[in-house]
């Protein structure tokens, strides 16, 4: 493929091996998604030439940047890629403007695109420039660190868990920089993460590694949706889908939105009609019945249709279901599928209890 | 009251410490880096030679030296092949044994600052299209600059206050190896103590401003990286 990043990797990493090909189209945010020492930071710091495999193949959009075969190797320095680190890694000596600008000096004129002011902007950062590291907060940091990385013009932005560092509080403040770059730079993303969550929020398209092997690859909402991967497991596993803002009910303070398989009614979204949001349903979150249930206090109840189940640990379930043809998740017990006699094809009814906003 | 031969005196001094600082930082500098980088099995016996000097007296260092620089010697025979005049007894011979007396008190501070250095820093640098040598010259060097000159410093007033080597491979020639510990010494040994105290005040009020400058220098450096 001509417009993705073609890799092979095999090195011993400890007790197991990296063992890894694949390809990563070259558009959107690509999430390599695993439990913590199953190999995805190291699969990255092969992406970026920190690390080099024995045996290794990667070339991005047919330009070969590792062929161990042809002991070819393209340093790291030589590689137009941006990498953000777990903590930061920001120079201590130089202020935050001359960090924001080490990679940018270094940067031929004619590969150069977007400047300072724009990177600054997009980050909120004016206010720091003229500080030094020691003087950041953490997600200060790591926003003048991505901001490093975005002005030394990548072709690739490759990030290692940039929020794992950070408290809470500060995730909440870095998120929504990073939707913005999603958006607003158009640089393929390579993003690593244990955390689903904040992989539903950013990502397009999602690597499952495992024991330091890919497990599996594909467009995020799709794998989402599938309860044959771990990920259905996960206590944050649940489906994604687009939908559209319908109406906003003033009175009662709550939103409403439609899709493809119906209309949800969510709480206050500030923001206007007709505007596309993209949120998450928990499959912890959805309770199955057989008939429409009397009156009750969950707001959200659509007809679905049974298409696949699998057990999930003791004595649960996930249970895929169709929502006029988007795929929804829920976990429920193995002793309330029999009481319901559950079975694929079966017409039924889906209590959604909350819905999360994935913007 | 201060002589002619005191003032040559001061003179060889100040050369000798010097371009000894100079050879030593060139020397010192990729020896440190490697030492704090290297894996390598000879990395312990390197570190152990280069120590040494700390706990040898001077006069074994200063013995073995004078054996090595005289014309029959590994260093003074080489030296002599090459086209030159013999090394014992000369200037030269002064600051090769200032070199390697020295050593330790150069390359252990640098090595030290070296190794605080955090490898990501570096890998940081190489993402940023830093070359190896961009990197060290504009990440490394930045970074372990209380290191640099802490052993900047050492070096220099090590070199300074240096006598037994001296005494043992430059003799007391005075206006070519004769320097002002040694001339301090000749005055007491002729009990003109008022040139001795005058050159050992000197001696040691230089020694003093030059240490508490780099200790202020490295003092508001810190300060400035935490951010205070």
């Amino acid at each position: 493929m001509n417009d993705a990043l073609s890799f092979r990797f095999r090195m011993p990493l400890g007790n197991f091996t990296l063992n890894t090909t694949g390809e990563i189209p070259i558009s959107g945010v690509t999430a390599l998604f695993g439990r913590s020492g199953c190999g995805k930071t190291s699969l990255l710091r092969c992406f970026a030439g920190l690390e080099q495999a024995g045996d290794a193949y990667l070339s991005l959009a047919g330009e070969c940047w590792h062929d161990s075969e042809q002991g070819f190797y393209l340093p790291p320095h030589k590689r137009a890629i941006g990498y953000v680190f777990q903590e930061g890694m920001l120079f201590p000596h130089l202020r935050v403007r001359d960090n924001l600008l080490f990679g940018y000096k270094r940067t031929p004129d004619n590969q150069r695109s977007g400047s300072l002011n724009q990177v600054v902007k997009l980050l909120d950062i004016a206010p720091l420039l003229e500080r030094f590291p020691a003087q950041l907060s953490g997600g200060e940091k790591q926003r003048v660190a991505i901001g490093r990385a975005l002005l030394n013009h990548p072709r690739l932005l490759l990030m290692d868990e940039p929020m794992a560092a950070l408290d809470r509080g500060h995730k909440r403040e870095i998120l929504p920089y990073l939707e913005r770059l999603h958006g607003e730079a158009n640089i393929p993303i390579i993003y690593v993460s244990h955390d689903l969550d904040e992989v539903a929020r950013i990502a397009d398209h999602l690597l499952l590694i495992e024991h330091g092997e890919v497990m599996a690859a594909g467009p995020l909402s799709e794998m989402l949706a599938r309860v044959d991967l771990p990920i259905a497991r996960n206590e944050e596993a649940g489906a994604l889908f687009d939908t559209q803002i319908l109406q906003h009910d003033e009175n009662f303070h709550l939103t409403r939105l439609g899709f493809a398989g119906g209309e949800l009614t969510v709480g206050w979204i500030d923001l206007p009609v007709g505007e596309r949001v993209r949120i998450r349903i928990h499959a912890k979150d959805v309770s199955l019945a057989l008939d429409l249930p009397g009156p009750t206090s969950i707001l959200n109840i659509l007809p679905v249709t049974v298409t696949e189940m699998a057990a999930h640990g003791r004595g649960r379930m996930i249970v895929k279901l169709d929502l006029g043809g988007i795929p929804l998740l829920a976990r429920i017990t193995q002793k309330s599928q029999a009481n319901l006699d559950l079975k694929p094809g079966m017409q039924i009814y889906a209590q959604i209890k909350s819905v999360a906003l994935s913007l | 009251m201060i002589g002619p031969d005191d003032l040559a005196a001061l003179w060889v001094t100040l050369r000798l410490a010097l371009i000894s600082t100079l050879l030593l930082l060139l020397m010192g500098i990729p020896l440190a880096w490697w030492l704090a980088r290297s894996v390598s099995r000879f990395r312990p016996l390197i570190e152990t030679l280069i120590a040494l000097p700390l706990v040898l007296p001077p006069t074994v260092l200063g013995f073995y030296l004078l054996i090595a620089l005289s014309p029959s010697g590994f260093i003074g025979g080489f030296w002599q092949a090459m086209g030159g005049h013999g090394l014992a007894f000369t200037f030269t011979g002064l600051v090769i044994g200032s070199v390697l007396y020295s050593m330790p008190f150069v390359v252990q501070p640098l090595q030290n600052a070296f190794s605080a250095i955090d490898q990501r820093t570096l890998e940081a640098a190489a993402t940023l299209r830093a070359s190896p040598l961009d990197c060290f010259f504009s990440v490394v060097l930045p970074l372990a600059r209380p290191g640099l000159i802490t052993a900047t410093t050492l070096g220099f007033a090590h070199t300074l206050g240096e006598f037994g080597v001296v005494l043992m491979i430059g003799g007391n020639i005075p206006g070519e190896t004769q320097v002002l510990s040694i001339a301090i010494y000749d005055h007491v040994e002729s009990l003109a103590y008022g040139q001795a105290h005058l050159l050992s005040a000197g001696l040691l009020i230089f020694s003093f401003l030059i240490l508490f400058l780099v200790y202020r220098m490295n003092g508001t450096h810190l300060l400035r990286k935490e951010g205070r």
